[in-house]
């Protein structure tokens, strides 16, 4: 910092038109130094959590007396700790993918209506009001779930159980719906704003001599959003699908709030019990121990690396079409 | 295939605008009928009202009758989109689907008309490359996307879209005003090879452009700022620019405004 000072104390007593300049200088230095320095700071710390969760996790992975990725069972409060995170991944990817098998199309829908079918002064509040849901708290979304939302689902899965119930995954024995599926269906909605709000904005991009194009071509408007406007939104939808998958995967207190949760997979989706890492967090890490704390960081950890394959695979399906994608035109 | 255009009272507006008043013109098959003037006059929105693509703009609405031979392209029971595949459109900056090869982009107007056999649909793009100069340049890479082209063969690209479909008219909106001298040549060479086959109107910011494609042409001018363009004469293209009857396009062509 000190040679980035420097320069304005010597330059007081220069011509005007020197000083100017290297005040100038010196502001770019110090703008410099201070992006410079938070970029590395921003990689230090990063690389120091990492590093510090990874020390706690291989404490607690070698403290494992069962298979960490195998084991159906959370057990650290007893000396052998035996623990594993296989109910937790398959419930966390299990409810994700019901959650984005929901919202996405809907989603998609709703942007597509707020961008390119509804007049103008019907668009502007359909915006507002799904803007507003991303600013509700997650627990008020989970007491929700667990007031309304679970009572008033059994009758759809006594529904489903009637008709698609020889699938098995969709069979349902009757109780509290308080099963993946129901979280699957509760952060659909939760993930819906942020979805609708991504996409919305890259359809609006969608450049008008594009869809002037197809429609000189003839096409009706569906057709010009299919010719048009979904290719162009391609990579957008899949970062709005992205962003939302990120939230549904960390997702903590809704979970915890709506799932009945235990340490088996159930074959049916409907059935309550499973359970996600972020919930499993919430709801041992307070009467854990310090070893049952490292367990759960060691869960947290696999979460993270899920999140970021998931990540890298959405980058890979970008960059594979990159050249018909648009930006080059 | 080539039909007649005929044009009788028509006024568009923008909202609450008067963009253009009162145009009357009639247009020949097989001819080529540049609309020239200064910016603002409403040559391209006039252009916009012959395939109906002036109301896609927000707030607008056309007054008047247009005729393709004996068919009201206002009338009531005349939907847009059936217009717009009868009378094709060039635009001013070329716009290949980006996200689309050169054979699909060539190909896209078909699939929305109907389901055709590959074979079928090889030998209509190759066709219509070929009616746009474009073919040789191509051929050999049609899955490469279309935006990978220089400036003017993605305008040829465009025209070849615009042909496939074979339709009555085409409407070029200065579709040489993004592009180097060597692809307007190729393109205003072209024009003179598709005005066999189909009718071509054509706006134009460059009047010798006018004068080297052109059999008539219509000039349009505006009484000031805010006032609604007007046609002002519509003649033989020779005698436009050597011996107009009014003196306000003898003004322009010769430079004295605009």
């Amino acid at each position: 910092m000190k040679t980035d000072i420097e320069p304005i104390s010597s330059a007081a007593g220069s011509p005007p038109q020197v000083r100017t300049r290297s005040i100038g200088r010196a502001g770019d230095k110090i703008f410099l130094g201070l992006s410079r320095g938070s970029g590395i700071a921003l990689l230090v710390i990063m690389a120091a959590i990492a590093a510090f969760l990874t020390y706690r996790a291989a404490v607690a992975i070698s403290k494992d007396e069962a298979n960490f990725l195998t084991t159906f069972e959370w057990n650290t409060g007893s000396s052998p700790m035996r623990f594993g995170i296989a109910v937790l991944a398959y419930g966390t990817v299990v409810s994700s993918v019901i959650a984005m098998v929901i919202a996405v199309p809907i989603a998609v829908g709703i942007a597509l209506f707020i961008s390119h079918y509804a007049p103008r002064r019907l668009a502007a509040p359909v915006a507002y009001v799904i803007d507003l849901l991303a600013a509700v708290p997650s627990i008020v979304y989970g007491l929700w779930g667990a007031l309304f939302l679970v009572p008033h689902l059994t009758g759809l899965y006594t529904w489903f159980d009637d008709y698609l119930g020889w699938t098995g995954i969709l069979s349902y024995q009757g109780g509290a719906a308080r099963s993946l599926f129901t979280v699957g269906i509760l952060l659909a909605i939760m993930i819906l704003p942020i979805v609708t709000s991504v996409s919305r904005e890259v359809f609006r991009q969608v450049p008008k001599m594009h869809e002037e194009a197809a429609l000189a071509l003839g096409a009706t408007r569906w057709e010009v959003i299919r010719m048009a406007v979904l290719p162009f939104g391609r990579s957008g939808i899949i970062s709005a699908s992205m962003l939302g998958l990120g939230r549904a995967l960390g997702e903590t207190m809704a979970v915890a709030t709506v799932l009945s949760p235990n340490f088996l997979i159930e074959t049916s989706l409907l059935d309550p019990g499973g359970g996600t890492f972020a919930q499993n967090i919430a709801s041992h890490f307070k009467e854990a121990g310090d070893g049952g704390r490292d367990a759960l960081i060691a869960s947290g950890l696999v979460l993270f690396v899920i999140t970021l394959l998931v990540n890298g695979a959405a980058r890979m399906i970008i960059a594979r079409r990159k050249e018909y994608s648009g930006t080059a035109a | 295939m080539a039909k007649r255009i005929d044009v009788s009272g028509l006024t568009a507006y923008y909202g609450s605008h008067k963009a253009i008043e009162d145009i009357s013109m009639t247009v020949e098959p097989r001819s080529v009928t540049a609309f020239i003037g200064p910016s603002g006059c409403g040559k391209s929105t006039f252009l916009r009202t012959l395939n109906r693509m002036h109301e896609v703009t927000p707030g607008g609405r056309v007054e008047g009758k247009v005729m393709l031979d004996d068919e009201n392209l206002y009338g009531s029971e005349v939907d847009p989109v059936s217009v717009r595949r009868t009378v094709g459109m060039v635009f001013q900056r070329p716009n290949p689907f980006p996200t689309m090869s050169i054979f699909e982009n060539v190909a896209a107007g078909l699939k929305l008309n109907g389901s055709y056999k590959k074979s079928e649909l090889d030998g209509i793009v190759e066709r219509s490359l070929k009616g746009a100069n474009l073919w040789n340049e191509v051929k050999d890479r049609l899955n490469k996307p279309g935006a990978g082209l220089s400036g003017g063969q993605q305008q040829r690209l465009c025209i070849a879209r615009a042909i496939a479909v074979e339709p009555d008219v085409l409407l070029m909106d200065e579709p040489c005003s993004a592009l180097d001298p060597i692809s307007t040549l190729a393109i205003e060479d072209l024009i003179g090879e598709l005005k066999e086959r189909f009718t071509i109107v054509i706006v134009t910011h460059n009047m010798q452009q006018a004068a080297r494609v052109s059999d008539r042409t219509a000039f349009f001018n505006l009484a000031g700022v805010g006032q609604p363009g007007k046609l002002i004469e519509i003649d033989e293209t020779e005698r436009i620019f050597s011996n107009p009857s009014v003196q306000a396009t003898e003004d322009y062509i010769s430079g004295r405004f605009g």
